[in-house]
This record gives C-alpha cells, structure tokens and sequence, in this order.
C-alpha cells in the first residue's frame, strides 16, 4: 500500500498545486514541496526500516509487493515492488524533486500551478517506472512519464523550446512503440511455451526464447532505453532538450529521466534476454565508450554552458552502458553509484547555469568571463562540481567510474583503456568551464548578487551528497548488493 | 603520540574547512593564525611522532592506524587506513615541516593580497591531501591524496586567476599531469583484477608469490604505475606542464612545485618498490628516464632568463637525479636527495620570491645586479642551501657506480649533470647578487620571510653532513655499504671526484659570468654554440611545440569537425524525407472525383491481379 502512496502523492499534489494555483503563486511551490517532502519521509523510512533486511538473504527478492488486478484477461496486473535497487532510485526521485521545485522557485512566474502539476506528474511517472514490476504497467508508466515533460519543455522553455520538445517527444515515443512490440512479443513467447498469458516480470525471467527472436526482443527493449541514456547515435534529443527545457525540467532530465533508461538496462534488457545481452555485450560496451569520448569531445567543442554540461551527461552515462554489459558486482555497484552520483553533478551544473542566466540572461561562454571576483560563491560551487564531474577521488563520481572501470577491466582490456582516456577529457572540458567561466577579467562588466540562501541550499545538498558518496558509499552500496546478486545469479543459470 | 597519526592530515583540513566557510569575514591577523597555526600544530604532532617512532619503536618499525572502510565491493575494501613506517615518516617530516616555514613565509609574502584566506584555505587543503598521500596504506587512497594534490595544484597556480596565462598554465598542469594519472588508474584496475588487493603491502606479498621477476604482468604493472610517477614528478615525456606552473606565487612554487607534490612520484616508486623489483626492464627505464630528464631539463635550465623558470628546469633535473637512483634501487639515496633538495629548492623559491618582489616584480635575471650588498641575507641562505644537494648527488651518483644496471658509463653522464647543476645554479646566483647593482631595492624581507629561509638553509646544509633518511631507520641501498666495504677507497674516491667537477662547474660559473661579464651583453649566455641550439635549449627541447602539434591542434580540430553533430544531420534527413513523402502524397488529394474513381478502379485491378497472380 505505501508503494502505492508513493505514486499517490505526487500525483495528487501535482493536482492539488494546479488547483490552488488559480487563488496564489505561491500555494503550487509549497503544496509541491510539502507533497514530495512527504513522499521523501515516506520513502526513507521505508529504506530505514528495511535497513537490516537490506542484506537478507532469503529468496524472497522483494521488500514489499503490491499487486491488484487491472486487466486480468490479458494478465495484465497492477503490480509495484520494492527491493534495494529501485528503493535508491525512489528516495533519489524525490529528493531530485524537492530540489528541482527550490531550483525554480523564482525562475518560473507563469502558470505557475501547472507548472507544477506537470513537474509532480513526471516525477510520479518516473516513480511509477521505478516500481513497477509488471511490463504493461512499466510501460504505461514510462509514457505517463513523457507528456508532462513535453509541456514543460515546450511550455515554460527557452527560444527554441517547440522543436526541442518535439523532437523529445518523437525520439522517445517512436522507441518507445518498440519496447511496447518487445514487451508483447515477449508476453506471447512466454504464453506459448508455458500456456499462461502474463506480464509479470518474475514470470517473464528465464523465458526459453530462439536465438533470433531473443536477439530482435533485448533489441526492442534496448533501443528504447538507449535513447533515454542516451546512447551515441541515438542521443541528439538530449543537447536540444536540455537545452531549452527550464531548469527544473533539465535537472529532472538529466537526474533522473535519463536514469530510468539506465534502470531499465539492469532490470529487464540484460536478465529477461541474458543470451542475447551477452551477444551484445561487445556491441553495447563500445558504444559506450563511443558515448565517453564523443560526449566528452563535444562538451569541450561548446560555446553554450547549458549545451557543455548536456554533452558531459552523454558522457557519464557512457560508463553506465560499459558498466551493464561487463555485467559483473565491481562494474554494477559503480553504475548504481553513477546512475546516483551522476544526478547530484550534473543536476547540481544545470542548477548553476540556471542561476547565472536568471542574472545575466546568457549562457554564451564567449560572453561570460572573471565572474569568479564577481560571484566567488558561485565559482567555488561550479569549481566543486566541474571536480565531481571530472572524477575527483573524495567525491562519488570517482567510485562510481573507478569500479565501472575495474569491472569492465577483465572483460576487455582495450575498451576500459580507452574508457579512461574519457577521464582525460573530462578533465579537459571541466577546467575549461570554471577557467572560461570564472577566470580571466572581467569583460562582461557583469556585476550581479551572488547566491541566495536558497540556491545555496539546493546546492549544498547535492556536495553534502557527493562528499557522503565519496568517502562512505557503503550504505548505498548495501542497499543495492543483495538485487545486484540476484541479477547476477539470474545470469549463470 | 602515534595514535595521533590521523590528527595530521586532519589539522590543516579543518584549517581549510574554517577559512572556506568563514574566510571573508575573517581578519588577516586570524587568517594567518587559522592558516599558519594548523601548520605549526601539525609540524609539532609530526616532531612528536617522529620522536616517539624513533625513542620506541612500534613492532615491526610500523604503525598502522584503520579509520573506517571506505567501500567494500566483494573483496575489494580498500580503508580510510594510514601506515607509517621510516619511509613515509620522512615525507611527513618534509611536508609538515617545510610546508610549515612556507606558511609563515607566506603569512608575510602575501600579506597585499585581497585573497589571502583564499590562499591558505588552498594551502591547508593541499598539506592535508599530501599528507594523505604519503599516509595511505591502500593505492586507491593514496590516489585520492595523489587527485587531491593535483587539483589543488591548479587552484595555486591559477590563484591569480584575472591573468589568462595563469588560467592558462594552471590547465596545463591539471591536464598533463592527468595524463600520467590515467596511466596509473588503469595499473590500479590491473593490480585489482590480478592481485584482489590495492593494499600496498599485500600488493608486494601477492605479487612477488604470483608473479616470476620479469614476467609480463608485473612489467605492466610497474610501467603504468611509472606512468602516474612521470607526470606528477614532471620527468620526460611529461615534463612540460612544470615551468608553465610557475605562473602561480612563490611559496607555492617552492611548496607543491619544488619540496613536496612533485617528489609524490619518488615517493610512489619507492613505496610499490617490491612491484618495481618485479619488473627490472621497468626499473631500467626509471633509471634512463631519470638521467635523459636530468641531463635536458639542466641543459635548459642554463638557457632560461626567467630567475622562477631556472628554478624550475633545475627541479625537473633533480627530479631526474631521485629517478636516476630509484632506478638503481637505490630508494634510500633518492629519499635523501628528495629531503635535501625539499630544504635547498624551498629556500632559493623563497628567497627568488623575494628578490622579485624586492626589484619589483621583475624576473629577467639579466636585468638585476649586485644585489648581495642589498639583500645578504637572501644571498647567503642561498649560497648556503645551493652547496646541500651536491653531497646527496654524490650518494646517488656512488650508488650508479656501484650497482649491477648502472656502472662507470652511466655515472660519467650523472657526472655531467652535476657540472651543468653548479653551472645553472651558480650563473643564476653570481648575476643577480654580483657585480655592479642594476635596480632600486626600497623592500627588506622581515622576520617572517627571513626566519624561514635560515632554517631551511640550514637544514640543507645539515643534509650534507648527515643522511636524514638513515637518521630515521630508512636504509635501502642498491650497493650501499657492501661495495664501500669492498673498496672503501674507490668510493671514497667517487664522492670527491663528484665534488670536484661541482666546484669546477662553480669555477666555469664564475669565470663566465663574472669575470667575463657575459651577463651584460645579456643574449650570450654559454658561449661556442649555435642560436639554433640555444633556442631549442630555451624552449625545453620544442616538446611544447610538438605536443600542441600532435595533440593539441587534432583535438581542437575534431571537436570543432563534430561540433555540428553530422549524426543530427541523419536524423534531419529523414525529417525532409517525411516532409517531402507527406508533400507529394498531398498532390494526389485534388477534391476532383475523377481522380478518386480512378484511383480506386486502377488500385482495385491491381488488388486483384496479385491476388489471382
């Protein structure tokens, strides 16, 4: 019941805040912030609870199910369930949410209240993706996820916000059509070798499929999380959207959109077609680092902030791919802790490049320069978190990468080389975003204040995370271990 | 007092911590005590441990001191964990206790400085990772210490960051010394899938039981942990990114780039000895490296007339002397050379740093003059801590006599280097100090810049008579005593020979630049050999050029080729496809019912005929 609260609340609020936005600007933030500080509570408490039984060891994967039925005729159930994974990626979303409401406080000021129902109703849509555990409804979930966010980008986004949202949409919608064939095709193979028509995911594992069907399913379910990660050469929506999306709308992309494309990569392509993935998994892995180096070239090769720290995510989440496909406990654990550590840095660089175009009204880096004597706050934030972002030891990007690297190191020499080559030019574009940025004179004659209590605080909490991250990850680590061997264990047999 | 160990790293971190969160507010004067006494607290902790771990000895001549794990991912735990043992009491004696005078030089040197909380929150912070460094007992955390040196590295040497070419250089370091790092990060993922481990001690354990001497994996293993060593310590082919790196003050100049963060490659090798000793052919090229390294970067050093870019040519080249003796396995020679040469370089960066203030701001050594008279104390520190390091060169030099990979050849080479040494060194001196005076001094140093320089003069010089790693129980030699005790009069003899070629390096020096007075025509710096030669001296051998050559310009270049996303442009092409598709088919919708009925008649036959055909 608690994981369908989950869903509940930002649903509810989301409507609520649309409501009570016709009477007062003010009543949508706060309904939003107090709906998803509860759903945070609740989520935490969940994980706290089960903090012991984190590392339980029974068979019983999950925590906590919740199953009714929605359409029994199709063995189609409403069927959510929590284990120590998606817990992570829960207490994440609505953390992300709660920030990504105090981010836009100011930054929005029309339609305020739908706004934010669209906001609540993405992040109710990436909840709802986290936990379910029947295909249809992850699927319908993964949808639910796409409309809001196509208004908020098109909507409250900046010039070129139609084309951007569209192209969003069509990039999303059009794999989307192939995960559904996938998930279809897969409830079929699965009904016409055991007799019983089902979605459930539990049920789906282990389907005997032919090699070549097998291979054109893990093909529908991984382009369709490819485009979401993105993986190079399907990742050209990103730069746009993220581009023109609001701040909010770019820090719930990049924090957590872009991590449910990763989930999926771990819960579904890889164990319901281990055959196939493993096939694959030379393929997937150079794309990856394809997506290391590329992202990372053109993060340097950008003039426009928010475009650079957009190109750096293709990057980051290139060791995500590498890191699925070696597919063993060291590469794993670093992919949680990217798919973690990833959302606090770059979400933490959009944050900041949102601020300083509500001051200056650019992002053209050509334009902006020696703010740091302007802006020191500001500069030892954007310092911080190019150090994340480059893989600094002592924050968790640095783990997350090391042990994705040290994971995918026996598994092939060549492609970890050239993997960590990608660190190189993360080092490269990073330093030269804080020097462009914030060293130099002056020439701008910018003079603006530097943060607010607010803004420092929604950063604050993203370095309090990324130092927690970086020098005691073991809780987060735990909590993901015993799902991770049971992935793994799902993967010998 | 050694179970206060993990109080030292963490000393100047709070230091950091305070003067970041309330440095704006805070007064010079409680800067200075915030940022000077966490440093003069920690040189006490060290002296205090250090006289404990001499006075009683913890078992095995180790401490150990677990803080908390830091992650555990099957059977790789690596901890928040410190080791002290001779070797790494050595470094935290040269960190804490140089690092602290370079403190108090500072408190007086940067006093006009706007940002000075910002200046020794960057300082606290870098004594703190340096320390880690040197302290950690796993390679992951001495990594951390390693990135954490390294970034704050770039915040110094940009510090003043309204300078583009500050900015400049401090990218520079950042990213070249990243080069070599990536190189040791991957041996870190070698030494993780083959040996399980990354704590240092077990690394040597495992690996001498799993792999023979010479075997391929333990040559890879060394080799790509020399990767790491060369960036960090700026030997060939990574050396560039050094004399850029004096872009930043002084006291950092003489703190990260001279006594303590570029030693941090010495320091690597000789604690991973035991997976050095594995690979001889790796060993081989430390050595070579070491000796290619200290013969260019001494031969540039003579050609530099910028008095910071002397110094820091000369401390590639010592640099190369630590090298040339590791790679005898000589570690104990090269930890020797590595503390001398903390006293003598922090002293002459110093006292460079005054100097240059004092003829205001001027760095052409040929444009000051006679300065002795008006600044003695900076000569004499000088002159004083300039003759420490020959005596530790010697001992390098008798130990690649000696041993079984050096031997005469190599030692004769050594030899030269040690006449270009005093060469550099003593052209640099007797121009700025001797002669007629060229510039206005209206600036004495005070007792804060004077205090410091005494000491490390003096430790220098002390260095010279004493070896301080064998004071502290850290002895490991190449050939050490056994080859002395076979031909005690032989070695004897090399060390003489050694001083010998130093004084006549002095002799050349004097004769060149004072009695011949070749400083004042300025461009003529060694006579006898062409421009062409003088120029690629004085560009450090073109490796700037070459490598903005080779990587700089593709890079730029393939990052501007892919900046227009050519894959967008496929996505672009189907868009117009459908554009057009949807235009054409529009056609065909005229509103004419002709059209439509014969539309359907021709489709209708059609149907029909693949049905019956």
């Amino acid at each position: 019941m608690t994981l369908l609260l989950l869903i509940a609340i930002p649903l509810c609020g989301g409507f609520l805040a649309w409501l009570l936005g016709r009477f007062h600007a003010d009543a949508p933030r706060w309904i939003s912030l107090a709906a998803l500080g509860v759903g945070f509570i609740l989520a935490l408490d969940l994980g706290l609870e089960h903090w012991g039984a984190a590392g339980l060891a029974n068979d019983n994967l999950w925590l906590l199910e919740y199953s009714h039925a929605w359409i029994p005729r199709f063995g189609i159930s409403f069927h959510l369930a929590l284990d120590g994974l998606n817990l992570l990626m829960v207490v994440l979303t609505f953390l992300i949410g709660i920030l990504a409401v105090g981010c836009s406080w100011k930054e929005i000021s029309t339609r305020v209240g739908f706004f934010h129902f669209n906001l609540m109703w993405v992040l109710a849509g990436v909840v709802g993706v986290f936990l379910a555990i029947d295909l249809f409804l992850f699927y319908f979930f993964w949808e639910l996820m796409l409309v809001p966010m196509y208004f908020l980008i098109g909507i409250w986004g900046h010039e070129k916000r139609i084309r951007a949202a569209l192209k969003f949409f069509i990039f999303t919608q059009a794999s989307g059509l192939l995960l559904l064939l996938a998930i279809v095709a897969l409830a079929f193979s699965h009904q016409s070798t055991s007799g019983v028509l089902s979605y459930n995911y539990m049920e789906l594992l282990g389907t005997p499929l032919s090699e070549a069907a097998g291979m054109w399913m893990m093909l529908g379910f991984f382009i369709a999380f490819a485009v979401k990660l993105p993986v190079v050469p399907l990742h050209t929506w990103l730069p746009d959207a993220h581009t023109e999306a609001p701040t909010a709308g770019s820090v719930i992309l990049a924090a957590l959109m872009l991590k449910t494309g990763a989930y999926g990569l771990i819960r579904f392509v890889v164990p319901l077609f281990p055959d196939a993935a493993m096939a694959f998994a030379p393929i997937a892995m150079t794309l990856g680092v394809i997506g290391i180096l590329y992202g990372a070239i053109l993060a340097f090769a950008q003039t426009d902030l928010k475009r650079l720290v957009a190109y750096t995510s293709v990057s980051h989440l290139g060791f995500v791919l590498l890191g699925v496909f070696a597919w063993n406990e060291l590469a794993l654990q670093g992919v949680v802790m990217q798919m973690i550590c990833h959302s606090f840095s770059t979400g933490a660089l959009f944050v900041l490049v949102g601020a300083l175009y509500e001051r200056t009204h650019t992002r053209d880096l050509s334009r902006l320069s020696g703010l740091w004597a302007v802006a020191p706050k500001m500069g030892a934030m954007a310092m911080f978190f190019a150090m994340a972002s480059l893989g600094l030891p002592g924050l968790g990007n640095f783990l997350a990468e090391i042990l994705v690297l040290a994971g995918a190191y026996p598994v092939s020499i060549p492609l970890t080389a050239l993997a960590t080559v990608g660190l190189i030019f993360a080092t490269i574009y990073s330093v030269r975003l804080v020097s462009r940025a914030f060293h130099g004179v002056n020439e701008g004659s910018w003079e603006f204040s530097d943060l607010s209590l607010r803004e420092a605080a929604v950063l604050g909490v993203m370095v309090v995370g990324l130092i927690w991250l970086g020098l005691y990850p073991q809780p987060v680590l735990d909590a993901a271990a015993p799902t991770l061997s049971h992935l793994l264990s799902v993967m010998q047999r | 007092m050694l179970n206060y160990l993990a109080l030292l790293p963490t000393l100047p971190l709070v230091g950091f911590l305070i003067l970041t969160a309330f440095g704006k507010s805070l007064s010079k004067r409680s800067v200075v005590a915030i940022g000077v006494g966490s440093m003069a607290l920690a040189a006490m902790l060290t002296i205090g441990i250090a006289i404990h771990f001499l006075s009683a000895p913890p078992p095995g001549h180790v401490f150990e001191q677990h803080l908390w794990t830091w992650f555990q991912v099957g059977d790789l735990a690596p901890g928040f964990s410190l080791y002290l043992d001779a070797l790494s009491l050595a470094m935290i004696l040269v960190i804490t206790l140089v690092g602290f005078l370079i403190h108090l030089y500072s408190a007086e040197f940067m006093r006009d400085d706007d940002a000075y909380a910002r200046f020794f929150a960057y300082m606290n912070l870098f004594v703190s990772l340096m320390l880690i460094l040197v302290l950690a007992d796993n390679l992951l955390l001495l990594y951390l210490g390693w990135e954490g040196v390294g970034m704050c590295s770039f915040l110094l040497i940009g510090f003043w960051y309204k300078k583009p070419e500050n900015s400049k250089a401090a990218q520079k370091a950042f990213i070249v010394t990243r080069v070599g790092d990536t190189a040791m990060a991957i041996g870190l993922f070698l030494l993780i899938t083959q040996l399980g481990t990354l704590d240092i001690q077990e690394l040597g354990v495992r690996a001498s039981e799993k792999w023979p001497v010479g075997s391929g994996m333990a040559v890879a293993a060394a080799a790509l942990l020399l990767g790491g060593a060369v960036g960090k310590s700026a030997q060939l082919p990574l050396q560039t990114w050094l004399p850029d790196a004096m872009a930043g003050p002084s006291p950092v100049s003489a703190l990260i780039h001279a006594a303590t963060m570029v030693t941090a490659g010495v320091y690597l090798i000789a604690r991973t000895h035991a997976l050095f000793a594995l690979a001889p052919v790796v060993l081989t090229a430390v050595m070579l490296i070491g000796l290619l390294t200290q013969l260019t970067a001494g031969i540039s050093a003579v050609h530099q007339r910028d008095i910071k870019r002397i110094l820091a040519y000369s401390t590639i080249s010592q640099l190369g002397y630590m090298f040339f003796a590791l790679g005898v396995s000589s570690n104990g020679a090269a930890i020797n050379h590595l503390m001398t040469h903390a006293c003598f370089k922090a002293t002459w960066f110093l006292a460079a740093g005054a100097v240059i203030i004092a003829v205001n701001h001027e760095h052409d050594i040929f444009k000051m003059g006679g300065l002795g008279k008006k600044l003695p104390v900076l000569f004499w520190t000088m002159f004083f801590a300039g003759c420490g390091p020959f005596f530790s060169k010697d001992g390098i030099l008798a130990e690649v006599w000696f041993s079984d990979t050096g031997g005469p050849f190599l030692w004769l080479l050594g030899l030269f280097g040690v006449f270009v040494t005093s060469i550099y060194l003593f052209r640099l001196l007797f121009t700025v100090f001797l002669g007629p005076l060229k510039n206005d001094v209206h600036w004495k140093p005070g007792l804060a810049i004077t205090i410091p320089l005494v000491i490390l003069a003096t430790g220098s010089v002390v260095g010279a008579i004493v070896e301080y790693p064998r004071l502290l129980g850290y002895h490991p030699y190449a050939t050490g005593t056994e080859a002395a005790h076979a031909s005690p009069y032989l070695h004897a003899a090399i060390g003489k020979i050694a001083v010998g070629v130093a004084l006549a390096g002095i002799y050349v020096a004097y004769r060149l630049f004072v009695r011949h007075k070749h400083y004042e025509a300025g461009e003529v710096v060694v006579p006898h050999i062409t421009l062409r030669m003088r120029r690629l001296f004085a560009a450090g051998w073109y490796f700037d050029r070459a490598y903005h050559a080779a990587f700089v310009v593709p890079f730029q270049a393939t990052s501007r080729f892919l900046r227009s996303e050519l894959i967008d442009r496929g996505y672009d092409a189907v868009v117009a496809l459908v554009q057009t598709g949807h235009r054409q088919i529009r056609r065909s919708q005229t509103g004419r019912l002709r059209w439509y009925a014969a539309g359907i008649a021709v489709g209708a036959v059609f149907c029909l005929g693949a049905v019956l055909l």
